[in-house]
């Protein structure tokens, strides 16, 4: 069904990309395999696990549910956009001095949901962060130290907020 | 260079290193691949192309068991355009080599589980693939299929070798007999646990190319590189030196893919083989969830007989295990649930019967903690039962009967190193500030709906392969040196989260005197690397760390005596002794095989003996709140406290903590296997629930450290030992919460629903 | 992922007009898709049958919350971040917000809209049992012009709905009568989130010298399309909260439900707390009561 197939612009990375697909090609697919950005991964394709998320216009979507016919015109970010000139975005630095990755496979969408979280809400509550990546699993973690890396983030940009006791509920 | 005199100086290091101070072992250095990780730049199995390269999918029977009739192809697909592989296409043995090679690559006129592998399919195009897979058409024979561990035992239906039955052990200490006639106290239980699907977030997957000159080369998302390369020899009948198994990054394992890849990549590399071509073959969520491995279900029964004091007299267990269709692991699982059901406790007489039953269901494998969190959850949930039978309290009833210096376990093996289960508890109780706690749930439960309660669970973890298990592996690992400056660690120990990479970079930095940066590690390739052993059994930081070490100082011995490196040397003087030894030598490596600690003895025959060289001790603690609106049961807080030789990384030993707490929350609470007709209907992560960010508690983790000089500076190993606590933990507190036990996981609403409400017993708040 | 893209064509008009040329054309051959949040899970389950897709995703006329005089109009295609994101429906319509706070995660409430929550039908809806209590109205456009509806009357079975071959959901209209109303919204789920309703009850009542002077009672999971409590509410009104009422109540509500054993949970389990969430609801309104 070539004659189906449409020709789709969208930013990425800050990057232009213009590229010849099928509509309901997976916005996931699309990143991974025409683009060969591998950063964003699938874990479910049922918009369970979040390690597909990435930010589209401003909002977080998991990749795996946007037919790439809906991203026409749009701004994507992923994992790669997130360190500039090779140096680690606050969120990074963070995740690897507290632990907040440990197989790396939840990381990416993890990082795309708490720049997500911290772009809306410079300094969330602990119920806050918690929200905010529910929609992101992590079999590895438990979790904790992510909040800790994100407290850690957020921190860094202006004092710390004492709402934020890294174990608080 | 392997080690020169096993048995001399270089062994036993002059100064004793698990208690010298160091400088990079017990940091919190780190991940040694984490900016790759975290850039979004490493390479999991399915960012990997290779050229030419085409899909692989499994055709899987659907019904439990039976005959395969016919298998019919559908006329809507071209299949010249595929590859099509069946049993008929194995070259050597149809057999995945496990400890039992029952189980076969592809299923052979006949299946013995639902989703079973019956022939494989290539081509270029995943999207044909897949509506290839939907086109073949299998008829089947069917056979009467049994699908419990009562079902197995009753032996109406054989399924498996004679009698259903895939392994037992006895173990005996005293004589249980004696006891139950004069014991003030006798106290029965019967506790289940269920299936538990390890949801690593990366499905399983490999890529495979065949080549009539080099052989099999595989790619994939594993734990233990030699035990494909082992099963992949027989699949193929090749020598060794034809068949390369590489890790790529792992996205978790939890043991899902200790023993699968060597199905997976016997697949892949049949189909690479007749196709010409590489084959990736990637599981979607739904097929990783419904045919691969999951945790052993287990049925464990409990006699106790005590003294008037609540001193046990006796412990009278059988343990039985659903080992699936085929044995894959079940017998050592088995073996270490029979060695953990007794737990840290001492008892003059004990029996333990256990055995593994076949059913037709997908083949239980290997989970974090292998027997231990099965065999725990009862003896912790039957040591609260006792406490309640016999009116003690819990906590003072485990003090009774603790494990102290010196005493024998089960199995006779003479506590030698430390046991400080007392300490642990006491700090446990401090840092939960357990009594005033349950003090104030007591008066408040009364009048609130939302009814809480304390828990706490005791239990240690062997290090290792049991007995005689690390002999047999006959480990060897070591380091070398690179040209362009850096020295590589060389281990089949892989990294998946665990932090395999980080410790024993770090081990190897601290032995040679080195910074940490300047220690890489060299590709998980069994082309490359010696075979170190499986990682699996919490050995890595212990065992081959301990190899490590020894390289390391040994490395350093070698380049003064015979290099002009002298006693204290700087980066580049180190570099350029390497250099020189490089050159009169060809190469720079040094390697160190395992060596037993002194006075390990097994008896493999009798189940008598040191069991395990050295334990990890925990004690958990659970808040849990029972909402009896909606009968759900939340863990609050919950605080590990454990003693582990030694922390070589806070941050990582930390984080395997949580991360195997919150599994354990899941085993507990949330993770349900639903079968139907032998199939895992649920076989969705919208349906398999595990706990999310708003799931989770707090969890508090406290560490103490008696270094055991026989592990990787001091260290006794700890991947699995937090997995093996929540649930008792949490099911004791319901119990203290409730005032009911439940005695099965995983326990949800539902069945809380069915006792609580029936009972009638909730005080309902009064109307204001 | 068992789908294949070039199995399905799609079009995105970009205006509500065309997509109703479009199926208005072709009546019954166009699958309508908004966030994707459902359809793109069946579609990498290789399960989507739909053929030809019309995109409503970016059209203008579909996507707004409009506060108006007496109600608050929320476009089809709103998504629950939309929702949660206004400031009226915070403070008039509570129970929506909540709702909508519950739909997946924040990435699946970026792109999952009111207007595909209803339209898919799931007798599980997050949206649903808070739109039954609050009156909603639900607005469907063809070309031949725009009609309103109760929503009660919107579900006519299990995944089926009144909409016409030729119709779209084009909003959903919310009367501010309730803002005296106890209100009151539970749902019960497999964990804290992303999880899918084994039951949940969402209630109004006004309230008049502790009698039960108005109710609106309404569940998931209960029936096999969202529906009030007819029967419950008809036990309660007028009625005082007593030990008795309360009583009679749950007695109702457990003749009433239909709930089904399935992969999630059991009918039992799921009409027994539905049952509780009722009485917590109905203390919650006597106590309150008893406090002015």
């Amino acid at each position: 069904m070539n004659d189906c197939w449409r020709t789709i612009r969208f930013n990425v990375n800050g990057e232009s990309r213009s590229l010849n697909v099928p509509p309901m090609k997976r916005l996931l697919d699309v990143l991974r395999e025409d683009l060969r950005l591998t950063g964003t991964k699938e874990g479910c394709g049922e918009g369970e696990c979040g390690s597909c998320s990435v930010r589209m216009n401003g909002e977080l979507v998991n990749s795996c549910l946007v037919p790439v016919l809906q991203a026409e015109g749009a701004c994507v970010q992923t994992v790669e956009g997130l360190a500039i000139n090779g140096e680690l975005h606050p969120l990074q630095e963070a995740f690897l001095a507290r632990g907040g990755a440990q197989c790396g496979i939840c990381t990416p969408g993890m990082l795309m949901a708490a720049t997500q979280l911290l772009a809306q809400n410079p300094h969330p509550s602990m119920a806050e962060i918690r929200e905010g990546l529910a929609g992101n699993l992590c079999r590895c973690t438990g979790f904790i130290r992510i909040f800790d890396s994100v407290i850690a983030a957020a921190a860094k940009s202006t004092a710390v907020d004492e709402k934020q006791a890294p174990h608080a509920r | 260079m392997i080690c020169l005199n096993p048995y001399g100086d270089l062994s036993f290091p002059k100064t004793m290193s698990t208690h010298a101070k160091t400088r990079i072992v017990g940091a919190s250095v780190p991940r040694k691949e984490g900016v790759d990780k975290l850039l979004g730049r490493a390479r999991y199995v399915d960012d990997i192309e290779r050229e030419g390269m085409w899909h692989g999918a499994t055709v899987r029977g659907t019904i439990p068991r039976g005959f395969i009739r016919s298998i019919g192809f559908g006329r809507n697909i071209d299949w010249t355009e595929f590859t099509i592989v069946t049993v008929a296409d194995v070259p050597g043995k149809n057999q995945i080599q496990l400890i039992v090679a029952d189980q076969p690559c592809l299923a052979d006129g006949k299946v013995n589980h639902c989703d079973e592998a019956i022939l494989l399919l290539a081509h270029p195009d995943k999207h044909k693939l897949r509506e290839a897979v939907a086109s073949v058409q299998i008829e089947y024979d069917p056979l009467p299929p049994i699908f419990s561990i009562e079902e197995s035992e009753r032996k109406d239906t054989i399924i498996w070798g004679a009698d259903n039955l895939l392994k037992s052990f006895l173990l005996e200490k005293g004589d249980v007999e004696t006891t139950w006639a004069h014991a003030a106290h006798i106290v029965e239980g019967e506790y289940r646990t269920g299936a538990q699907e390890h949801l690593y977030i990366e499905n399983n997957g490999v890529i495979a190319e065949w080549n009539a000159a080099t052989g099999v080369t595989v790619w994939g998302s594993l734990q233990c590189p030699f035990y494909v390369h082992k099963s992949l020899l027989s699949v193929f009948d090749l020598p060794e030196d034809k068949v390369r198994v590489i890790q790529t990054e792992t996205g978790g394992a939890f043991g899902g893919k200790e023993d699968y890849p060597s199905i997976l990549a016997a697949h892949a590399a049949l189909l690479a083989m007749k196709s010409g071509h590489a084959v990736k073959m990637v599981y979607d969520r739904m097929e990783d969830l419904a045919a691969t491995t999951k945790r052993h279900p287990s049925r464990i029964r409990h006699r106790t007989a005590l003294d008037k004091n609540g001193k046990l007299l006796a412990m009278d267990v059988e343990v039985a295990t659903d080992g699936g269709a085929y044995s894959t692991l079940s017998s050592t699982v088995l073996s270490r649930a029979t060695l953990h059901s007794t737990g840290p406790y001492v008892c003059p007489n004990v029996r333990i019967r256990s055995a593994s039953w076949a059913t037709n269901t997908v083949p239980y494998g290997a989970f974090r903690g292998f027997g231990a969190p099965q065999a725990v959850f009862a003896i912790e949930r039957h040591m609260d039962e006792i406490a309640a039978a016999i009116g003690i309290d819990p906590i003072e009833l485990r003090r009774r009967n603790f494990l102290r210096d010196s005493d024998t376990t089960a199995t006779e093996q003479v506590m030698r190193e430390p046991v400080i289960l007392d300490q642990l508890l006491d700090r446990a109780l401090a840092e939960s500030d357990y009594y005033a706690r349950r003090a104030r749930f007591t008066r408040e439960n009364p009048s609130n709906p939302v009814k809480r309660g304390m828990g706490i669970a005791a239990f240690y973890h062997g290090s290792g392969f049991t007995g005689s298990g690390e002999r047999y592996l006959d480990s060897l690992a070591g380091v070398d040196v690179t040209t362009d400056g850096k020295v590589r660690v060389l281990v089949s120990s892989t990294e998946f989260g665990q932090g395999t990479n980080t410790i024993l970079t770090q081990i190897a930095a601290e032995a040679i005197g080195i910074p940490y940066e300047d220690v890489i590690m060299a590709p998980p390739d069994t082309g490359i690397v010696p075979n170190s052993g499986p990682t699996v059994a919490s050995r890595t930081s212990t065992v081959v760390g301990r190899l490590i070490e020894r390289a390391g100082l040994q490395l350093v011995s070698m380049l003064q005596e015979l290099a002009g490196l002298g006693l204290h040397f700087s980066l580049e003087e180190f570099f350029a002794a390497c250099d020189r030894y490089r050159a009169a030598n060809g190469k720079i490596e040094s390697l160190c095989r395992y060596e037993a600690p002194p006075g390990i003895f097994w008896d493999d025959q009798k189940y008598r003996g040191e069991a395990y060289p050295a334990f990890a001790w925990s004690i958990q603690v659970a808040q849990v709140a029972v909402d009896t609106v909606t009968y759900s049961a939340e863990v609050e807080e919950f605080w590990a406290v454990q003693e582990v030789g030694r922390v070589l990384n806070p941050v990582l030993a930390g984080g395997q903590i949580e991360g195997g707490i919150a599994q354990g929350i899941g085993y507990a609470l949330y993770e349900k296997v639903l079968l139907q007709n032998g199939h895992m209907a649920n076989n969705q992560m919208t349906n398999y629930i595990m706990p999310t960010a708003e799931d989770i508690p707090p969890i508090h983790v406290f560490f103490e450290e008696i270094p055991f000089r026989y592990g990787g500076y001091g260290a006794k190993g700890i991947g699995e030992l937090p997995h093996d606590g929540p649930a008792p933990a949490i099911l004791n507190a319901i119990r203290d919460a409730t005032g009911v036990g439940f005695h099965a996981i995983p326990l949800l609403p539902e069945d809380l629903f069915a006792v609580l409400a029936a009972q009638d017993t909730i005080t309902e708040p009064t109307i204001v | 992922m068992r789908g294949n893209p070039e199995a399905h064509g799609m079009v995105a008009p970009g205006t509500l007009s065309g997509v109703l040329q479009l199926i208005s054309a072709e009546p019954g051959e166009w699958t309508p898709i908004a966030g994707g949040t459902e359809l793109m899970v069946a579609h990498a389950a290789g399960s989507l049958g739909a053929q030809k897709l019309v995109s409503l995703w970016g059209i203008p006329d579909l996507r707004f919350v409009e506060t108006r005089s007496h109600t608050i109009v929320v476009g089809a295609g709103a998504t629950f971040r939309d929702l949660r994101a206004h400031a009226g429906i915070a403070s008039q319509l509570p129970l929506l917000a909540k709702a909508s706070s519950w739909i997946g995660s924040i990435a699946n409430q970026s792109r999952a809209t009111i207007g595909g929550n209803l339209v898919n039908g799931s007798p599980a809806a997050d949206s649903s049992p808070a739109l039954l209590v609050y009156d909603a109205e639900i607005e469907l456009v063809s070309l031949r012009g725009s009609r309103c509806i109760p929503y009660s009357s919107f579900h006519t079975g299990y995944k089926r709905n009144a909409i016409a071959a030729d119709e779209l959901v084009s909003a959903v209209h919310l009367p501010l009568r309730f803002a005296h109303h106890r209100q009151y919204l539970r749902k019960v789920g497999t964990r804290r989130a992303m999880a899918i309703s084994k039951v949940a009850l969402a209630a109004t009542a006004l309230l008049d010298n502790g009698a039960i002077k108005e109710i609106r009672l309404a569940a998931a999971s209960l029936a096999p399309f969202p529906t009030r409590l007819s029967q419950t509410e008809a036990a309660l009104l007028g009625k005082t909260v007593t030990p008795d009422t309360i009583q009679s109540a749950r007695e109702a509500l457990l003749a009433e439900a239909t709930p089904i054993d399935d992969i999630r949970s059991t009918g039992a389990y799921r009409k027994h707390v539905a049952a509780n969430l009722l009485e917590e609801f109905l203390r919650q309104l006597s106590s309150e009561e008893s406090q002015q």
